[in-house]
């Protein structure tokens, strides 16, 4: 499928009509070295999915690796909304598995984006969470679930 | 191809190419050598934010990273290092967040 797309560009475009064997090396560098579009796309759609993203190794309730269970954690103690919150689990797709370390150009999963932007992996998590950077930044984005806390609060009082 | 990646060429190639004063390695694989933990101070991290800091140490260690199956780094300036050590005694080290008992849980790929 991929190669096909590769293939069909280089007969509509005369720049990519080189010789047999310098056409097999552009296809290897193509394919080792950069995103395939289907794959961006499909990134960019799980990355706007929600306000805040995280792509991790296993699910929120079964995290698969301690470093995700560790930024899950982080992100349930600062109260994150679940609604405004998305998790894709890249054991179960060897493409967003891969294709995810280039386009956020991160060599290691867990990484958390909030509105688009890509914030980091565990390391920055934890030390943004513990610095309270990151409580800042979640309060900043709007994306806290603290409406639902403030009406239990309201609650309470009457 | 692949040298075996030990704690030692780890410290190494940071100190040589992050011209870091100050490295510390730690295997958190619990034998197998494939997952280090790290404190990096270099005063190449004056003025970057903490992103930015992590993204330098990827690129230092791109090849590296690429061959193991966890890694995790604390960066510091000098004088954020020497601030940290003097208000606290000591250095707590590489950072073991995600860790068990320092070392890696999880999938082992």
């Amino acid at each position: 499928m991929f190669a096909r797309t590769i293939l069909s560009r280089q007969l509509l475009r005369p720049a990519f009509a080189a010789p047999a064997a310098a056409r097999t090396s552009f296809l290897t560098s193509i394919q080792t070295r950069f995103l395939s579009d289907q794959t961006r796309q499909a990134i960019d759609k799980a990355v706007s999915s929600a306000p805040v993203v995280l792509f991790m190794k296993g699910t929120p309730e079964t995290p698969q690796c301690g470093f995700s269970r560790a930024s899950i954690q982080v992100l349930g103690m600062q109260g994150v909304d679940p609604a405004k919150f998305a998790a894709f689990n890249v054991l179960e797709d060897n493409e967003l598995r891969q294709g995810i370390k280039e386009y956020s150009d991160w060599p290691t999963i867990p990484q958390l984006y909030i509105d688009k932007e890509f914030v980091g992996g565990c390391d920055i998590i934890v030390s943004m969470h513990q610095s309270g950077e990151l409580a800042k930044l979640l309060e900043e984005k709007k994306v806290l679930a603290v409406e639902a806390e403030a009406a239990e609060e309201e609650a309470k009082k009457e | 191809m692949a040298q075996s990646i030990t704690e030692d060429s780890v410290r190494a190639a940071l100190t040589d190419r992050l011209k870091a004063s100050h490295v510390e390695v730690r295997d958190m694989s619990g034998g197998c050598g494939q997952a280090f933990t790290s404190l990096i101070v270099s005063p190449e991290f004056v003025g970057k934010n903490s992103l930015k800091r992590h993204r330098l140490v990827n690129a230092a260690l791109k090849d590296e990273i690429a061959q193991i199956h966890a890694w995790s780094a604390k960066c510091q300036t000098p004088e954020e290092y020497e601030k940290e050590k003097a208000a606290t005694g000591g250095n707590e080290g590489p950072p073991l967040d995600g860790t068990a008992g320092g070392e890696v849980t999880g999938v082992s790929q």
